[in-house]
């Protein structure tokens, strides 16, 4: 049996995975796997409706003793043109990184940069 | 005063707002914990009708429940808006109650509980979004905007096609950058403000009655 490193796990999902899953599976998924203490990076961020349910389930599952939220930072989402919205083709998500709020800080985000701490010595074993 | 400046503030104005704008609106005041949100709710209300929304802290989450009061009146000389003003709890993705303990010396008894209640506060204000034509969203001038509660709220209002007025306030701290925000967020209108002091709230009702009274269809979700 291999031994588990003690760290900070660090799971980089990709767009297939998220795009197999609905909104609300999605979510479940992802709250799962922070309060797990992993830090997710998802290649195909969420839709603003789907972060604001995120927020919205992370409040309903915070246990002041082992769980206080998540810390989020994603780009915002591409801009679509004029004749794309015409055309119904809708804003798409961008790469977002997600984590418990004890082990993931965000440290600074603009345009171009999100800047994240990870805060040592509470990894899961 | 002429007759073409009585003919504009009166019917003119009456019959174009009839045609193109909306009279009743409500209007949520929005943001993060402790930008100053129940501040500016009570400055609104004390100019406009001489009542007040709620108390405030230095203390984060100290407005857990949300507030309204209906039928406020607030005019810019030209139009007019009446509204139902919400004044909502701050919106956070993390809820520490060792924060209250450490920071700002609450015992534990008390932090857990303002914890507890804050998280329903958040919930809460998330479920207002459904109900509401357009919203202040209330950033702290002397902070970092990009904060993923701003970025949420922004997303989640423009997929829905709501109108957003960005009110940059604490405009009377030293630190405070307005430049900065209207950088970040280029896309819609942004008002320095201090809801404290009163500074520069008359361009912010101006823009109220300007943005919000436009008509729209919501997009329910």
């Amino acid at each position: 049996m291999v031994k588990k490193e003690k760290g900070i796990s660090f799971n980089l999902i990709s767009r297939r995975k998220l795009n197999d899953l609905s909104s609300s599976e999605k979510l479940k998924y992802i709250l799962k796997e922070v309060r797990q203490g992993r830090i997710l990076v998802l290649e195909h961020g969420l839709t603003p409706t789907e972060q604001t349910a995120l927020i919205e389930n992370t409040m309903k599952e915070i246990d002041h003793d082992t769980f206080i939220g998540i810390e989020m930072g994603g780009y915002e989402e591409e801009k679509t043109s004029f004749f794309q919205r015409v055309f119904g083709v809708i804003k798409k998500p961008r790469m977002t990184v997600i984590g418990p709020a004890h082990l993931l800080k965000m440290v600074h985000k603009d345009h171009d940069k999100i800047e994240t701490t990870i805060i040592s010595g509470k990894g899961v074993s | 005063m002429g007759i073409f400046s009585r003919f504009k503030r009166g019917k003119f104005s009456h019959i174009i707002q009839k045609i193109f704008g909306k009279k009743h609106a409500k209007i949520g005041i929005y943001g993060p914990p402790n930008v100053g949100k129940t501040t500016l709710a009570n400055r609104i209300l004390r100019e406009w009708t001489g009542d007040i929304m709620g108390s405030v802290s230095d203390i984060p989450h100290e407005t857990r429940r949300a507030k309204w009061k209906t039928n406020i009146k607030i005019d810019n000389g030209g139009s007019s808006l009446v509204m139902d003003l919400v004044d909502t709890p701050g919106i956070a993705t993390k809820i520490d109650y060792k924060e209250f303990m450490n920071t700002y010396g609450l015992n534990k008894e008390e932090s857990r509980m303002r914890a507890k209640e804050a998280t329903e506060g958040v919930i809460e204000s998330i479920r207002w979004l459904e109900d509401i034509d357009g919203v202040v969203l209330v950033m702290d001038s002397t902070k970092d905007p990009f904060t993923q509660v701003n970025v949420t709220i922004i997303g989640n209002l423009e997929a829905r096609d709501l109108p957003i007025l960005i009110a940059a306030n604490k405009i009377d701290a030293d630190e405070a950058s307005p430049a900065t925000l209207k950088s970040a967020f280029p896309q819609h209108p942004v008002v320095p403000i201090s809801a404290l002091t009163g500074y520069n709230t008359e361009d912010l009702y101006n823009n109220m009655v300007k943005h919000f009274g436009k008509k729209r269809i919501k997009k329910r979700r």
